[in-house]
């Protein structure tokens, strides 16, 4: 086996193996589609979060326009605090709704994103006013029983 | 029948034993360090070791990718089946192969396939005496010997791992997609938004060139260190395998232990 022949396979072989990386990187993981560009952070004060993690998505009509990057808790008014990383291309209203929702029936829950009519956009580090909770289960079904009884009551 | 304090001192040499050739390990590969500037001015010595250990073991690595792909996707889409999420099989074959499959098995392939070789041939060149004739003529043989084989194999390993996870990708596609007939645009969609390039993607990267380094060094170390003997070598390469096999799953799971702690 001579030099230029093992250079030649070598060369193909780290070719191959670059190759196979950029195709898990591109093909395989989200290298290539859903990059935040020059993000800026939101902020949400949320009664319950429910089962939000931090990197899940924040989307807007359905599309991704940016990650949670953090999510603590305040112990003064006892609120969840969610930073959110958005996407620098898109700006919101002032009177935009932050609400949780999950996807699916069991899927992860996600932020979305409901823009209002203000004119004013929101502007980084700046916290969106408006929340919406997440739908804890055993509250709604707490909810319906005690909703149940009270009809009952009444109809005697 | 032995005395206690015979059994004790028994117990007490096998670990002296081996915390003794531990030790050793770390000074080989603190040695192997020092000498890597020959690999570095004479690249050609590497080049042949990436050709030895990383070329000839693509053959392998690219038919054992595929076929665990192809039962990944078999047993996922049964699995999954029963919950109707069939969409999800892109999603579970590319997560198990980029953050475990991938870089797991091709180490305990490349360990088998490669470091075994490594083994055999230090250890019968020490048997031979070449080494000992090397250092007669003031070659050092870690340097001329050791080294280029050691950053041979942790440069071929994370671009084998790499292309084992791209076939099993393709395999999983292959009987998913082609066969089954899940939704081509549902796999990979849902593959790309659950597959992080930097949680998933690059943590497996890190995790390959460590079971590289884990490998090369157990297989170099164990063929300098054999006894020079036609059964030693033997022995040699078995402790290669056995030894290699072991260190990559324990170091897979402190790596995972540390790299997914299961907060997402």
């Amino acid at each position: 086996m001579n030099r230029a022949t093992i250079d030649l396979w070598v060369g193909i072989f780290v070719a191959i193996g670059i190759g196979s990386l950029l195709f898990l990187a591109l093909k395989v993981g989200n290298l290539s589609s859903s990059r935040l560009s020059n993000t800026y952070t939101l902020e949400a004060r949320f009664d319950n979060i429910g089962g939000l993690k931090v990197r899940g998505p924040v989307k807007s009509a359905g599309v991704l326009v940016g990650r949670i990057a953090d999510i603590h808790f305040d112990p003064e008014n006892y609120e969840a605090v969610v930073t959110m990383s958005v996407d620098g291309r898109y700006h919101f209203p002032r009177d935009t709704i932050a609400a949780i929702y999950t996807a699916g029936l069991l899927g992860e829950q996600f932020i979305g994103l409901e823009f209002g009519g203000d004119e004013t956009m929101l502007k980084p580090d700046e916290t969106i006013r408006k929340t919406q909770s997440a739908v804890v289960l055993e509250k709604l079904i707490g909810q319906f029983l005690f909703n149940k009884a009270a009809e009952g009551e009444g109809a005697n | 029948m032995a005395s206690p304090a015979a059994l004790l001192r028994r117990l007490g040499h096998a670990m002296i034993e081996r915390i003794w050739r531990l030790g050793f390990a770390a000074r080989f590969l603190a040695a192997i360090l020092r000498f890597s500037g020959v690999s570095l001015t004479r690249p050609q010595l590497t080049v042949r070791e990436i050709y030895f250990s990383g070329v000839l073991s693509l053959l392998i690595i690219s038919v054992s990718g595929l076929f665990v792909g192809l039962v990944l996707g078999l047993q996922g889409f049964e699995t999954l089946q029963r919950f109707g999420s069939t969409e999800a099989l892109g999603i579970l074959v590319a997560l198990s192969l980029v953050r475990e499959l991938g870089p797991v098995v091709a180490g305990l392939l490349f360990a088998s396939r490669a470091g075994s070789a490594i083994t055999a041939e230090i250890g019968l060149m020490k048997t031979t005496e070449q080494l000992k004739a090397m250092d007669m003529m003031a070659v050092n043989p870690i340097a001329r010997v050791v080294a280029p084989r050691f950053w041979g194999g942790v440069i071929a390993m994370p671009l084998l791992a790499a292309l084992f996870s791209a076939m099993g990708v393709l395999g999983g596609w292959l009987i998913g997609v082609v066969f089954i007939g899940v939704d081509d645009g549902a796999f990979w969609s849902q593959m790309q938004s659950g597959v992080d390039f930097r949680y998933d993607i690059v943590n497996g990267v890190i995790k390959s060139f460590v079971f590289g380094i884990a490998v090369s060094l157990i297989a170099v170390f164990e063929g300098y260190d054999c006894q020079p003997t036609a059964e030693g070598v033997s022995r040699a390469i078995t402790r290669t395998v056995v030894t290699s096999a072991l260190a990559i799953l324990a170091l897979d799971f402190v790596l995972t232990s540390f790299m997914f702690r299961g907060s997402s």
